[in-house]
C-alpha cells in the first residue's frame, strides 16, 4: 500500500500539471513481493468500443475515453512495466475501428498486450486483430509471475459458422448485449487443452494471473456476464496456490472469490453498464461480495468510468479504483477472510447509498 | 316562484331517474382487452426496435448500448426533479436529453408515436416495480 500511495501522489503531482484530473479509466497493477526489489506494476485499459460513423468520423465520446486513459498511463510514476488492453477495442470489429483504436494506443510509451473481446472478434473471427496484435491466446512470464491470456468470448460453432447469412450480421447480433439472438461466451475445448498443457509447466507456488474478456464465472447469462465453461477453467486453475482472474466486458466494478481464485473486473473507458439487478425481470448471480459502484452524475459523459491501481500483493490482487466525481474505492485482498473486500464500504451499514434515482 | 321551483325540481328528479335506467355502465369483452393489450405490446415492440437502432441519433449510438433491457432508466421515478436540468421533468424529457447528447440526435415531440413507443418499452421492461415518483 505504501508503494501505491507514493506512486499515486507522484502521479497526481505529475498529472496535475496537465490539469487532466486524477481520475481516468485505467488500472495500475502492482505485484508486491516480500522482496520489494521484485515489485513491478502494469497498467490496464479496457472496453474502449471505438465506433466508426462514416468516412473519417468516429463517436467522439468513446474516442475521448480511450485518449484520456492513454494520456494518463503515459504520466504514471513509477512507469508500468507494460500495459494490458482488456478487449473490445472496436465496437463492430471493422478494420477502420481497430486501426483507429491502435492509433490511440500507439501513443503509449510501453509494451502493450491485448485480450480479445467479442466486439473485436465476430466480424472476421479475429483475422485483422491478429495481424495487428498477434495471437488470440498466449502466456508469458514476467518477474516471477505467470500470465495467461485467453480468448473467452468464443461460442458454439453452430452459432458462429452456420447461423448468420453475413459476417456483418453475425457481428451485429453479438454486439447487442441484451440481444436474445446472441449466444453464451466460452473458452472452448481447443484453448482448454492448450491451457492445461501451459499450466503443466508452471510450479504450483508460482502466482498465476489470468486475463480474459468475459468473467470466467457465471453472473448473468442474459448479458453474457458469463462464461459457459467457467467451472472447467476454474478446475484447471484449482491446483495453483495463488490465482487471480482480471476481466473486462462488464463495464463496472465486480469482485469475487471462488475457492483459490480471486476475480476482479476492470472498468471501461467508453461507458458504464447497469448492474444486472437493475433489470427487474432478470434472475442473476452478482457475487454477494461485490459492493456495486455508485453513479455520481450520468449527465457527465465520463461518469462511472474510472481508473484503478491494482496491487497483486504476494500474488493476491488489491484494486484501488478512482471514480469520477465520486468516492474512491479500494478492494483489497483480506488475508484472514481469504477474499477480496472493499476496504471501507464492505459492511452494509458503511455503504454510501448508490444514487439509484439516476 | 315556489310553484315553479317545485315543478322544476320534480322534472329534474324525473329526468335523472330516466337517465339511470337508460345508461348502462361501460362494458367490454375479453376480446376488447386482448386488442388493447395487443396495441400496447405493438408499441412496446416498436419501442424495442427504436431502442436498439441507430436511427434515432446521428452517430450510430443506440440507447441499448448503455441501457441493456432499458436497465437504469427508472421510469417509475418520473416525474422528478432532475438536478442537471433544474426542474421537475417527465420521462420523455429525459429521453430527449439522451437523444441530444450521447446519440447526438434531435429531440422528439412529447406526442410523437416514436416517443410514446420508447416510453412503452422502457416501462414494460420495468413492470412489477412499484411506482416511486419524485424518488431521489
Amino acid at each position: 500500500m505504501n508503494d501505491i500511495n507514493r506512486s499515486r501522489r507522484n502521479f497526481i503531482k505529475t498529472g496535475g500539471t496537465l490539469a487532466l484530473g486524477a481520475t481516468l479509466p485505467i488500472s495500475l497493477v502492482e505485484l508486491a513481493f516480500a522482496d520489494s526489489a521484485e515489485n513491478f506494476t502494469f497498467a490496464y485499459i479496457s472496453d474502449a468500443h471505438i465506433q466508426h460513423i462514416k468516412g473519417n468520423r468516429f463517436v467522439r465520446n468513446w474516442d475521448m475515453g480511450l485518449k484520456r486513459a492513454v494520456a494518463e498511463v503515459n504520466l504514471l510514476t513509477p512507469k508500468p512495466d507494460f500495459v494490458m488492453f482488456g478487449g473490445d477495442l472496436a465496437q463492430l470489429g471493422s478494420q477502420a475501428e481497430l486501426d483507429h483504436g491502435a492509433e490511440f494506443m500507439s501513443a503509449l510509451k510501453h509494451d502493450v498486450r491485448y485480450v480479445m473481446g467479442e466486439h473485436d472478434y465476430y466480424l472476421d473471427l479475429g483475422a485483422y486483430w491478429e495481424k495487428l496484435f498477434g495471437p488470440q491466446f498466449y502466456s508469458f512470464d514476467h518477474k516471477g509471475v505467470h500470465f495467461i491470456v485467453l480468448n473467452s468470448i468464443r461460442t458454439y460453432d453452430d452459432w458462429t459458422y452456420k447461423r448468420w447469412p453475413t459476417a456483418e450480421q453475425r457481428m451485429l447480433e453479438m454486439a447487442g448485449l441484451d440481444n436474445p439472438n446472441g449466444s453464451p461466451f466460452m473458452v472452448g475445448e481447443e484453448q482448454r487443452k492448450w491451457l492445461s498443457a501451459d499450466l503443466a509447466k508452471v510450479a504450483k507456488t508460482t502466482p498465476v494471473v489470468v486475463f480474459s474478456h468475459s468473467p470466467l464465472q457465471k453472473i448473468y447469462k442474459g448479458w453474457n456476464f458469463w462464461t459457459e465453461d467457467a467451472e472447467q477453467i476454474q478446475a484447471l486453475l484449482k491446483p495453483y496456490k495463488k490465482v487471480s482472474v482480471i476481466y473486462g466486458h462488464v463495464h463496472q466494478i465486480q469482485y469475487n472469490q471462488i475457492g483459490n481464485i480471486s476475480f476482479n473486473s476492470v472498468m471501461a473507458t467508453a461507458w458504464p453498464w447497469p448492474y444486472p439487478q437493475a433489470y427487474a425481470q432478470a434472475e442473476q448471480y452478482l457475487p454477494k461480495l461485490t459492493v456495486p459502484m455508485n453513479r455520481a452524475d450520468p449527465f457527465f459523459e465520463r461518469d462511472a468510468t474510472g481508473w484503478q491501481f491494482i496491487n497483486v500483493a504476494n500474488g493476491n490482487v488489491d484494486v484501488n479504483f478512482t471514480l469520477y466525481s465520486n468516492k474512491d474505492r479500494v478492494v483489497r485482498f483480506d488475508k484472514a477472510k481469504k477474499q477480496p473486500q472493499d476496504a471501507e464500504y464492505q459492511a452494509e451499514k458503511a455503504r454510501i447509498n448508490p444514487q439509484r434515482h439516476y | 316562484m315556489s310553484t315553479f321551483n317545485f315543478i322544476g325540481k320534480g322534472l329534474l328528479a324525473l329526468s335523472l331517474a330516466a337517465s339511470v335506467n337508460l345508461v348502462s355502465a361501460d362494458e367490454f369483452t375479453p376480446e376488447d382487452e386482448q386488442r388493447w393489450q395487443q396495441q400496447f405490446m405493438d408499441s412496446v415492440k416498436q419501442g424495442r426496435e427504436l431502442w436498439t437502432s441507430s436511427t434515432l441519433g446521428t452517430n450510430g449510438v443506440a440507447c441499448a448500448q448503455c441501457h441493456p433491457n432499458a436497465a437504469n432508466t427508472h421510469p417509475e421515478t418520473y416525474p422528478k426533479f432532475q438536478k442537471q436540468i433544474g426542474k421537475v421533468i417527465p420521462l420523455w424529457e429525459m429521453i430527449n436529453w439522451c437523444l441530444r447528447n450521447p446519440l447526438e440526435g434531435v429531440p422528439l415531440a412529447a406526442d410523437d408515436p416514436k416517443m410514446i413507443a420508447i416510453q412503452a418499452y422502457v416501462t414494460h421492461e420495468r413492470r412489477g416495480v412499484k411506482l416511486e415518483p419524485g424518488k431521489h
